[in-house]
């Protein structure tokens, strides 16, 4: 066991290592040297970490209420165990389809299917930031990108849920009952505050994911790399990270291959301050 | 856990079976005697040759060796060829550090290069390199019941720089009398990923239109706006799927879509494997260079009649002499099979590119040339 978690450790310190040793000469890399035409590192790195954060709250905005309400559908509102065994069963289905093969359905099948959505988005609530500008006719958007992530990390944070609610003290629940509460407000008093902490963990363990998420992205996604922009709806969208890493490398040499990775350490960075600041609240959450 | 380690224990003992017998495989081909070529007496007229052809270079041509090397190896049945993808850099650099036999790649060795010390080549031996792959690159674009549309170079640059927005815009109906054209926001796509396709487009339109096209020749698209697609088939699959859209593509890639003519001197062009073959044949020879160092200066602005400058070309390296000559015997086969009509046939099948063999005068040069091959 101990050597295990020194092993997983060491294997950190070296991806650590590795990235920023073959990444530094990036970081001081001037014009014609970078990929993307960018000037200098930062304005290479800031608009792709703000498409990586994007794309990630927004597979987190839109997969956090059906992954509690899949959970709890798994577990309190399940008319009978095997439903729920069943239902958990899919889940985990779901989270072993590949990513590449969730990338080829956001292109093939939802993209297209979402472009009269987004029309219809651009002209009753183009006043919005997310929905002005003209709409991609296509239909590969950061929003489309976000669905399809959103879908990707659905099952892990369903999951965490279903796990936590199913801890949740039978005193408790009885508790509820027998105070005449019905079964969603036994839900609300009881199961939720419980479980407080796991929804959040998996919320956290579901970003960190879609903050990684490379496949899906870069086949979905109709990227501007150097953009930064709030618009869900244009043909022109910010990058990720992960996805530009992977769309740019196969034809890179020399200088702009240290950009790449030195684009993978500010994404690792991302991460790392993602899952301490999931902990924390976690933690905050449990002491409550 | 010791089932972990016997598991790991088995497939270290594999692993290292398999470097054995590839260590085996190079040996035996090291030691085969030099200049001894074992006739297959069963064989047809061709004389049948034996062992094993490495190359390596551009993945432009993955598609294509593919097919060259199936069609080879059904006329020549001893004989191995392999083709590693590794890029037109890396497969160079292999060629001059020396092991494999040819090189496939999208920009020729430099002419300081072309002369000689490739370790792959006999001391003294120069270089033959011809052009073996040839892809014009369509204009492709969807719109409702329009499959053809004329577009000269400058109306080409200014969509996709933005300044031209609507398909129903002036520019576009002044070259284009008796289309309908709708009333529709023009979506351009390029390229989200590096690539040489962009490169030749972007190249063609520094080219002929050097006014509304600033950005130069680049590979990676050099602008903002506009779609981003991942590699050819997200390209096809953007602009199938998109009312109003337009990009650049592999002409053998984009048939269920509408392609530009393209203003060649006072003529419209449209993508046709004569027209490619017939671009390369009026550009003139790069100064400088060996016999069969068949490189073309392509004349992306050329106005002679039928050709249709928008191509991606990609060429074979070999060397003139080489030490052994049974490579030299491999080298000159494979290569002859690849410029011949037959060769070119199958690349288009499989790849789509277009046949040089369509240009008498290209393809009698590059036959002279592979001619030279030998040991």
């Amino acid at each position: 066991m101990k050597g295990a978690a020194i092993a997983v450790a060491l294997v950190l310190v070296g991806v650590l290592v590795f990235l920023a040793v073959n990444g530094s000469p990036a970081f001081t890399a001037g014009e014609g040297e970078l990929p993307a035409h960018a000037k200098n590192f930062l304005a290479l790195a800031a608009p792709l970490a703000f498409g990586s954060l994007w794309v990630a709250v927004i597979a987190l905005a839109l997969a956090a209420l059906p992954a509690v309400g899949v959970a709890l559908a798994a577990t309190i509102y399940a008319p009978a165990p095997r439903f729920g065994r069943f239902l958990g069963a899919v889940l985990d289905l779901l989270a072993a389809v590949p990513s590449v093969v969730f990338g080829l359905w956001g292109l093939m099948v939802l993209a297209p299917v979402m472009v009269p959505l987004y029309e219809w988005l651009h002209a009753h609530a183009g006043w919005l930031p997310f929905f002005s500008g003209e709409p991609s006719v296509t239909g590969r958007t950061v929003l489309t990108a976000g669905m399809v992530v959103a879908v990707m990390i659905l099952p892990i944070m369903a999951a965490m849920c279903r796990e936590s609610f199913a801890l949740t003290p039978p005193a408790l629940i009885e508790a509820a009952y027998a105070l005449g509460a019905t079964r969603w407000e036994m839900t609300r008093a009881a199961v939720l505050p419980v479980a407080r902490s796991g929804i959040v963990a998996g919320g956290m363990l579901g970003l960190g994911r879609a903050l990684g998420e490379t496949m899906a992205v870069a086949m979905v996604l109709s990227a501007t790399p150097d953009l930064i922009s709030l618009n869900v709806i244009s043909s022109e969208n910010p990058s990720t990270i992960a996805a530009f890493i992977a769309s740019t490398f196969p034809e890179s040499t020399g200088s702009a291959v240290s950009a790449l990775i030195g684009l993978g350490l500010v994404l690792f960075a991302i991460s790392l301050v993602v899952s301490i600041a999931g902990r924390r609240i976690a933690k905050k959450g449990a002491a409550r | 856990m010791k089932l972990g380690t016997s598991k790991r224990a088995v497939a270290a003992a594999a692993a290292t079976g398999v470097i054995w017998a590839a260590l085996a495989g190079c040996a035996a081909n090291e030691e085969q005697p030099s200049g001894e070529i074992t006739p297959n007496s069963s064989g047809p007229a061709q004389a049948q040759l034996q062992g094993e052809l490495n190359g390596a270079g551009a993945s432009s041509q993955s598609a294509a060796q593919e097919a060259w090397r199936a069609g080879f190896v059904a006329l020549q049945n001893g004989v191995t060829v392999n083709y590693d993808p590794v890029g037109s850099g890396d497969g160079r650099k292999q060629f001059t550090a020396g092991g494999i036999g040819f090189v496939g790649t999208d920009a020729p060795f430099s002419v300081e290069d072309a002369g000689g010390g490739h370790g792959s080549c006999a001391a003294d031996s120069s270089l033959v390199e011809v052009p073996v792959y040839i892809s014009p690159i369509a204009v492709a674009f969807n719109l409702e019941g329009i499959d053809s549309l004329n577009l000269a170079p400058n109306v080409i640059a200014d969509i996709f720089t933005g300044k031209i927005a609507n398909w129903n815009d002036a520019a576009i109906a002044a070259d284009n009398p008796g289309v309908e054209l709708p009333d529709l926001k023009i979506s351009p796509v390029h390229r989200s990923d590096v690539s040489g396709t962009t490169g030749n487009f972007t190249d063609y339109l520094a080219a002929t239109a050097p006014e509304a096209w600033t950005a130069g020749e680049t590979e990676e698209w050099p602008q903002a706006g506009g779609e981003g697609a991942e590699k050819t088939q997200g390209m096809v699959q953007a602009l199938t799927a998109g009312k109003g859209s337009i990009g650049y593509v592999d002409a053998g890639q984009a048939r269920d879509l509408g392609w530009a003519a393209i203003k060649v001197g006072d003529e419209w062009a449209k993508p046709t494997a004569e027209g490619a073959a017939k671009a390369v044949a009026v550009s003139s020879l790069e100064s400088g260079r060996g016999e069969g160092d068949v490189v073309y200066e392509l004349n992306r602005a050329t106005d002679a009649a039928g050709a249709y400058p928008l191509i991606l070309v990609s060429y074979l390296a070999a060397c003139e002499k080489y030490e052994d000559a049974n490579t030299a015997e491999l080298v000159s086969a494979y290569l002859k099979y690849v410029t011949s009509d037959e060769g070119q046939q199958a690349a288009a099948a499989n790849a789509g590119s277009a046949p040089l063999t369509a240009d008498a005068e290209l393809s009698a040069k590059v036959s002279a040339a592979v001619e030279r091959i030998g040991s």
